[in-house]
């Protein structure tokens, strides 16, 4: 079984070499992954993807679901049969300029289990889990930085408190979080250094503390938590050095385990989603046409509404896609339907697509990676299919 | 290495201090011994909280009524967060107090096993009254019994949604109600069996349905409701629990037994111990030797614990481990010998201020996990740069924080960490430019933040 202690205790073992390094250097290295930018939004939880994009046609869909599925808002009718959920109504001009989309009823090889933390293993790792450990020690926005020549220090960034699973691994990477200060006087750090040389854990996250601190420096509006000040700070980080050096990032988002009262939950989740998007695009300003933002969860929920006024684990979900650089205003892959046959086990969406093919096609069309690394290395054993056109 | 009264000290309590544990045997006996820390700093049970969250929901729903009745619901939220603030405190205070420690380690151990998270100012409260009444009594006692303690408290009932799942079958569920996995799923996957044990998706729903008819109210505490358990006999892992006659919660005790006994629990239980206590990756024999005492005391966890601690593995990992955010602060405190009295008597402000602030910023809110899996282990994950950087920040502040003066930097090396301070550490300490930093350098130190 995949865990997540041995991919970081993996790529903390990888750090050692890696240290030798400089982690931060005045040299600006060529950005060799070029001006195009991902951004990946992990939402853990499982998120539910019938409610954030319903198929509103369908008959089968209110009676499933009569307490979810009853608030419309005719701003966020897609046409086709379909709708946002009503509290992304803010993201509708993105969805009208071709900068928003839906990939529907897709899903990681993760099967039958349903749990979260599996399963958002797996998400991060990318890979089928049934893998060998060797090949499951890194997360995949590693692997494919590992695959990039010319890694600038802050070339790719983990945001937030927590370390990213997805961005572990061999391959450099920034971490920081908006919140964090660190001042400290030349001697303090002079010793702090002697007393974590011989500790690779402790020396490598020393230096990129101490180099990032001085960088970085505090960010003056950090306060504590409430609404949505937290998430909307990661926003606007990441985007910020998103707008410099960095062209990958990746940050998480709690909280949509809805197993009960999902109607208020979710409007207030996704209310708070669109301004993230929004704060993304707004501090991008003209990267944003080179930017690609795929938030994913780790599996979706149950087709019907359970007995609390929720919905419990499923499989199929949906990932939104926004950003200048993605093909939006549409709802993508193959819709399985609503049909009780159609469900996966009579109760959950039927995954129609793997999400790591649609993230093996951006990488593509960002960065040129050919066919064979995707499925040989970043996403070992995956087979991407057709181009599914995600990308403009 | 160091002696084996350090490790028992660092790795198995709280760090160094009056009346610290000398080896496994003097660690054992916290446990056999009285247990004073929650008469010394008391929290409300269940039952109080209850009577805060009913009076709290009353004055939110008149809180419109007027300019009188608004500032009555303040005053409820006003007391609600205080309470809370004071239970960290309290949490806190306990472990600074604690001579050995290894209770109060367990306890926090057991309580992140069972997790429960307060969604809602009036609700937070609840998590210590949990750890107090589900866990605390069986920490040393039987593993069934704090399953059946923990699954059937309010505070999980209310946590995991318990309280308002139904039977799809029963009465209330032919009138639109339902049914909620969150508990039943948990159960198996978190609290006994493990994710990689062989169970599936029809064993969760049967485990869920079984549960229906368990509920809360704020008013009367747990009940069982017959009436809204889902009719008829449910089977979880091929045994078969109930019957064609009115449900009984006997039926649910009885699954929460078997699956406290099964082989992929004990192995469960035994490895997350040994990574909690010794290493992300731990010694295979010292997992097996604590199965094996689990299985042949019938879930008695001090047989587990004295497999634990007789295992060489133990004491040979010592520093393997890395002091989570909340230990950390512990630690610290008691290497300050600050009071453990002035931590508990903190105020609302100071509370949070000196506790609540610092361990978020550290990356473990009190009583704010992500969800009902606890807190991570890895090291990795603690130790990253903006980790890092948060508990050197914090270390070269707290001196300062929490005492008027900063103590003489080579005699807090030595409460800090005894025979385990290495010389590296000692020239640090020598070189430091002030006192304050001194005594930073040794909190940020690998030695301080391993264990």
């Amino acid at each position: 079984m995949l865990d997540r202690r041995q991919i970081l205790k993996g790529a903390a073992l990888i750090g050692c070499s890696a240290a030798a390094h400089p982690l931060l250097s005045t040299v600006t290295f060529a950005a060799a992954p070029g001006e195009n930018r991902l951004c990946v939004i992990i939402l853990r939880g499982a998120m539910d993807g019938l409610d954030l994009c319903r198929p509103v046609a369908d008959p089968l869909l209110a009676a499933y679901r009569p307490g979810l599925a009853a608030a419309r808002d005719p701003a966020t009718e897609l046409g086709n049969g379909w709708a946002l959920h009503p509290a992304l109504a803010p993201l509708m001009p993105l969805w009208a300029q071709g900068q928003l989309g839906v990939v529907q009823a897709t899903s990681t090889p993760y099967r039958d289990k349903r749990s979260h933390f599996d399963g958002q293993d797996i998400l991060e790792a990318g890979t089928g889990g049934d893998l060998p450990p060797a090949s499951q020690r890194d997360g995949w926005l590693n692997r494919m930085l590992q695959a990039m020549p010319g890694l600038g220090s802050e070339t790719a960034f983990s945001v937030g408190a927590e370390g990213m699973l997805i961005l572990s691994g061999a391959a450099r990477v920034a971490s920081w979080s908006p919140d964090t200060k660190l001042a400290l006087s030349p001697q303090a750090q002079l010793l702090l250094e002697s007393l974590y040389h011989d500790d690779p854990l402790f020396r490598d996250a020393g230096a990129a503390a101490m180099a990032l601190a001085g960088e970085i420096g505090a960010d003056p509006t950090a306060a504590g938590p409430g609404g949505n000040g937290a998430n909307l700070r990661l926003a606007r980080f990441a985007a910020e050095r998103l707008a410099g050096e960095t062209r990958i990032a990746a940050f998480s988002i709690a909280g949509w385990d809805t197993h009960r009262a999902q109607t208020g939950v979710m409007r207030g989740n996704l209310a708070r989603l669109a301004q993230v998007i929004l704060a993304l695009r707004d501090g991008l300003g003209p990267v944003w046409a080179r930017t690609t933002v795929l938030a994913m969860t780790e599996f979706g929920r149950t087709a019907r509404e359970n007995g609390t006024g929720g919905t419990d684990h499923g499989t199929g979900g949906a990932m939104l896609v926004a950003g200048g650089a993605v093909k939006g205003g549409r709802v993508m892959g193959r819709w399985p339907g609503l049909d009780e046959a159609a469900l996966y086990d009579r109760r959950d969406i039927l995954p129609t697509s793997d999400v790591r093919a649609w993230a093996g096609w951006a990488m593509r069309g960002l960065y040129g990676f050919d066919r064979a690394l995707v499925e040989g290395t970043v996403f070992p054993g995956l087979d991407l299919g057709e181009n599914p056109g995600l990308l403009l | 290495m160091p002696s084996h009264a350090t490790i028992a000290a660092l790795r198995f309590g709280y760090g160094l201090g009056p009346g610290q544990a000398s080896d496994a045997a003097a660690l054992l006996a916290d446990l056999d011994g009285p247990d004073p820390m929650p008469g010394r700093f008391p929290a409300p049970g269940m039952e109080a909280v209850q009577a805060l969250i009913l009076s709290f929901r009353e004055a939110r729903g008149a809180s419109k009524d007027g300019r009188a009745a608004l500032e009555a619901y303040r005053a409820e939220q006003r007391h609600a967060v205080a309470l809370t603030r004071a239970n960290g405190a309290a949490v806190i205070a306990r472990g600074v107090a604690a001579p050995v420690g290894f209770r109060e380690r367990l306890v926090a151990f057991w309580a992140d096993h069972f997790t429960v998270i307060g969604r809602g100012a009036e609700l937070r409260p609840m998590v210590l009254a949990f750890a107090d009444e589900a866990i605390r009594p069986h920490v040393a006692g039987s593993f069934p019994a704090m399953l059946r303690a923990a699954t059937l408290h309010p505070a999980m009932l209310v946590y995991l949604e318990q309280a308002f799942s139904v039977g799809p079958n029963s009465v209330p569920g032919k009138r639109g109600r339902g049914l909620n996995e969150n508990l039943g799923r948990e159960v198996l996957e978190l609290h006994t069996l493990g994710a990689g044990a062989g169970y599936d998706q029809a064993d969760v729903r049967q485990m869920a349905l079984l549960l229906t008819g368990l509920t809360w109210t704020p008013r009367g505490g747990m009940v069982f409701r017959p009436g809204a358990a889902e009719p008829g006999a449910e089977t979880v892992l091929g045994r078969r629990y109930g019957g064609p006659g009115p449900a009984r919660i006997e039926d649910i005790e009885a699954a929460l037994d078997d699956l406290a006994r099964r082989p992929e629990t004990a192995r469960h239980l035994a490895r997350k111990l040994a990574v909690h206590f010794c290493a992300d990756d731990p010694d295979p024999a010292l997992v097996d030797a604590m199965a094996a005492a689990y299985a042949a005391g019938d879930g008695q966890l001090m047989p587990v614990y004295r497999a634990l601690l007789a295992h060489p593995a133990a004491w040979e990992s010592f520093g393997q481990k890395v002091r989570q955010p909340q230990d950390f602060l512990i630690a610290a405190l008691r290497a300050l010998q600050v009071p453990s009295e002035a931590v508990a008597g903190l105020d609302v402000a100071e509370a949070n201020r000196r506790i609540f602030q610092p361990l978020r910023r550290l990356g473990q809110p009190l009583g704010e996990p992500d969800g009902p899996n606890g807190w991570p282990e890895d090291a990795a994950v603690w130790i990253h740069p903006q980790g890092l950087a948060a508990r050197i920040d914090w270390a070269m502040n707290a001196p300062r924080l929490w005492r008027d003066d900063p103590p003489e930097p080579r005699a807090f090396l030595a409460a800090a960490l005894g025979d385990a301070a290495d010389p590296g550490l000692a020239t640090a300490v020598a070189r430091a430019e002030t006192e304050r930093e001194a005594v930073g350098l040794v909190l940020a130190s690998p030695a301080f933040n391993r264990r």
